[in-house]
């Protein structure tokens, strides 16, 4: 980690900035009652915290268990597909059309399939959400793989584990967290989306919903910048894990 | 085994075609390769010179032909790891220390912690990288990674050591220290040597025998003997004798065709 604080500077100058122009310039051209000013949501939020809070949690355990089943998935199948080239050329191409599909779309099926206040309708779609990013960066790092240091290995009469195990998957560590990186703010928004369809009265996105259609857009911005704290942890988690991946894996 | 030298590699009609015969790489190539000979395969790109080394190393298989490497198939012999393998770029793992990387091939054979350790200071004393234990790939420059590679073709003692243009992409002054130290490992391995290059100066320095390709279909040109005096020094490059070998090489490359192709080698490489 970059440990400079003088790298911060710049950035908390800009959101300083940011927060003073939303107050005092944007909030008063647009109306106070459309787009509240800063105060006003900060205090929406520190009346509502418990409440709020609570409902950020309960959302981020949607997202989370989505996350892990659907990039869970994602690293099965690209191991698949890369050890058996033919079973990936034949399903790839399907599976790429299928990340073209708005996802989201299937949102109030899986609230059909499971029941809106069972968990398991949002880890559907966070967990299909999270699939096609790790899927696809997963498979690239595991044939990023130059074709020397294959045959390095086989050199040393390593098979087809071997290979993975000491070759392929650490070299494709890296594009695994590029893809869990991307994954975890779709599955945040997965989470919140589901919610929106209906689901359990703490939940996050049934929050947002609810202030907004009583017209209370103070606590509605509190809940999106609730939603958004637990996205960036969740981020910042797994560029730590990252960190800790990719450097551990030589002291091993 | 009871003949003395000992054959290390024996090649008989190796034929080596691709896309289904449209092109023929190699061409029934005879070849026998004693035990602590230094052996050099040049020619122009395309010649099939990786190739045929790939194919000793079983990473290729021939079209046809029988290759006999420490009296087994080639197969058995990479099964048994008979051999280690240096390529043009280093091929080290960068998220392994330079240790690491010389451990690799040690832990696939199931070496003890303790076993490995002691082999890895005696490697890293050969290549001259003591004291670099704990970088990392791309802290070290080009010849010291290439080095690297080297020590961890040779950490298990294999008898054959197989090389595929290692010094390729160095420039000139590192490529000939380089040069240097390699005979030096040679002297004190003794490993059987088998070298690609594309450098006259560097087959005619290096080796006991260089082997010239023509070029596709790949085919023995000519067999040249390298009557150098051992030990090579530095001042082995301005004896005349070297002038003339240098020059008898050239003409022998000419000979087999490569004058069109070879004004067009890169130090990348060919296939």
């Amino acid at each position: 980690m970059r440990g400079r604080a003088g790298n911060w500077v710049p950035a908390l100058i800009v959101f300083f900035v940011g927060i003073a122009v939303w107050q005092w310039v944007l909030s008063p051209l647009a109306g106070k009652f459309l787009l509240p000013r800063p105060s006003a949501i900060a205090k929406a939020f520190w009346d509502n915290r418990h409440v709020l809070v609570n409902a950020g949690w309960f959302t981020f355990k949607e997202a989370l268990g989505g996350f892990v089943i659907g990039s869970g998935a994602a690293i099965l199948v690209a191991l698949v597909f890369a050890r058996f080239q033919r079973v990936g050329s034949a399903l790839m191409p399907y599976a790429i059309a299928a990340s073209a599909v708005p996802i989201i779309a299937f949102a109030p099926i899986t609230n059909a399939w499971f029941g809106v206040l069972n968990p398991h309708s949002k880890w559907a779609i966070a967990g299909v959400l999270c699939f096609f990013p790790v899927l696809v960066n997963t498979l690239r790092g595991l044939r990023s793989v130059r074709p020397e240091a294959i045959e390095l290995m086989r050199s040393y009469a390593a098979g087809d584990v071997d290979i993975f195990r000491r070759v392929r998957i650490p070299a494709a560590l890296p594009f695994i967290f590029a893809g869990l990186k991307v994954a975890t703010v779709l599955a945040m928004i997965g989470a919140i989306v589901g919610d929106y369809f209906g689901g359990a009265i703490n939940a996050l996105g049934v929050q947002i919903e609810n202030s907004i259609s009583l017209f209370d857009f103070a606590l509605g911005w509190a809940a999106i910048v609730v939603a958004s704290t637990f996205g960036i942890a969740f981020y910042a988690a797994v560029s730590v894990a990252e960190r800790y991946c990719v450097r551990g894996m030589t002291s091993t | 085994m009871t003949d003395a030298p000992e054959k290390v590699v024996e090649l008989e009609g190796v034929t080596k075609e691709f896309a289904q015969g449209k092109t023929v790489a190699l061409q029934g190539i005879d070849l026998t390769i004693d035990s602590g000979e230094f052996v050099s395969l040049i020619g122009p790109s395309g010649c099939g010179k990786s190739t045929l080394l790939r194919i000793i190393g079983d990473l290729v298989e021939p079209t046809s032909g029988k290759v006999t490497v420490n009296g087994k198939t080639a197969h058995q012999a990479r099964s048994d790891r008979d051999y280690g393998i240096v390529f043009q770029h280093a091929v080290l793992y960068d998220w392994r220390t330079v240790t690491k990387n010389i451990a690799l091939p040690l832990e696939m054979l199931g070496w003890p912690r303790a076993k490995r350790a002691d082999r890895i200071k005696e490697m890293l004393e050969l290549v001259e990288l003591t004291g670099f234990e704990s970088h990392y790939p791309w802290q070290l420059s080009g010849g010291m990674q290439q080095r690297v590679s080297i020590a961890r073709a040779l950490s298990f003692s294999p008898p054959l050591l197989l090389m595929d243009e290692p010094f390729g992409a160095l420039d000139e002054m590192t490529r000939e220290r380089l040069n240097m130290e390699l005979l030096s490992i040679w002297r004190e391995t003794r490993s059987t040597t088998i070298f690609v290059t594309h450098s006259i100066a560097e087959a005619v320095f290096l080796s006991t025998r260089v082997v010239v390709m023509s070029p596709r279909p790949g085919r023995i040109a000519e067999i040249l003997e390298i009557d150098l005096p051992q030990p090579r020094t530095a001042e082995t490059r301005e004896d005349p004798r070297f002038f003339e070998l240098v020059t008898e090489l050239r003409e022998s490359l000419h000979r087999g065709g490569a004058d069109q192709v070879f004004e067009k080698l890169a130090p990348e490489g060919d296939g």
